[in-house]
């Protein structure tokens, strides 16, 4: 098969993989298990998903300037400030590490 | 600014932290030998990016289609477990659900899942669905087009961006003592699982042990 097709079927599985999460009986999800078990899975996938951008890179763990950006952002946090300034503070931090020649 | 709710702003903003990194990826799809339309497709049909950068990897590491479809797919699997969880908390009607589905990627469900309630759920999906597949899309075409020529988006800390992004949605839920060890045991296993596993899998492996964790806490609870 041509390039063209494995894009277009690797696409098709993505989308049908979305939609199946959707398609499941809502008796199921309705059950208040379920519902409390989602809001569990939400702080560990959040938590993973920032560890995952702070240090991962295809397959390793590589400390760079993105820990910056973790410190800034969570210092950001404490002191309280909105949601906007942390990412910008997250980027200033790690663009600032960068420039000084750190990786 | 002052007038849009938070989670709206809150889209907005992991918008711009993220969408633009599709320059990144366009760059590298065509480096990888992409033609510049197979990897708009890819932004536009699949759209889930670390799904993305999964199968152009493969494909210029000189791996198979075959390869790359089957590397792109077990990475998109968390897709469909966000799915489950977003039907359950924003109860979407049946005929907006292909579209959800379709925008329903890390950020989108991140956004929305961080809101305290029903409506401000429902905004910040969206916010951050639309807006990050408009961004990811135009960069994307950016980033095939020009090439090289725009450099390291790291450079501009985009990456940071992202990180930041990530734990200004996590901290507000760290409230209490359950909280605060469902993050450490979801850290701890994405640390320890990522040499190990594929890209993607960590994320699958976290919520496995994290929902374990939790389940292990309502019996000792009920127990108490």
């Amino acid at each position: 098969m041509s390039l063209w097709g494995w894009v277009l079927l690797a696409a098709a599985a993505a989308y049908g993989i979305k939609l199946f999460g959707y398609l499941l009986p809502q008796r199921l999800l309705d059950h208040p298990v379920f519902i409390r078990l989602a809001m569990a899975l939400t702080v560990g996938l959040l938590a993973s998903l920032t560890v995952m951008n702070a240090v991962g890179k295809g397959q390793a763990i590589v400390l760079d300037s993105r820990l910056l950006a973790l410190g800034a952002a969570a210092v950001a946090l404490w002191l309280k400030a909105p949601y906007i300034v942390v990412v910008i503070v997250g980027a200033l931090a790690a663009a600032l590490g960068r420039l000084a020649g750190l990786p | 600014m002052a007038t849009l709710s938070p989670a709206t702003r809150m889209g907005l903003s992991i918008t711009a932290a993220v969408g633009v990194y599709g320059i990144s990826f366009g760059a590298l799809s065509v480096a990888s030998g992409l033609s510049v339309l197979q990897t708009c497709a890819l932004s536009l049909l699949m759209f889930t990016g670390g799904s993305q950068f999964a199968f152009i990897g493969v494909v210029g590491g000189g791996g198979t289609g075959a390869a790359a479809w089957a590397a792109a797919t077990l990475l998109g699997v968390r897709n469909g477990v966000y799915g489950m969880q977003l039907k359950t908390l924003i109860r979407p009607q049946g005929s907006v659900v292909p579209l959800m589905a379709h925008l329903t990627i890390d950020e989108s469900t991140a956004t929305a899942t961080a809101q305290p309630d029903h409506d401000e759920r429902v905004r910040g999906f969206w916010t951050a669905g639309v807006g990050i597949y408009v961004f990811w899309n135009a960069s994307t075409l950016i980033g095939a087009l020009a090439g090289d020529a725009i450099g390291d988006p790291g450079r501009w800390g985009l990456d940071g961006a992202a990180v930041a992004a990530f734990l200004g949605l996590l901290w507000p839920r760290l409230k209490g003592r359950d909280p605060i060890a469902l993050a450490v045991v979801a850290t701890m296993t994405t640390l320890i699982a990522l040499p190990l596993v594929p890209p993607g899998i960590p994320v699958l492996l976290a919520a496995g042990t994290t929902a374990l964790w939790w389940a292990w806490r309502q019996r000792t609870e009920r127990a108490s």
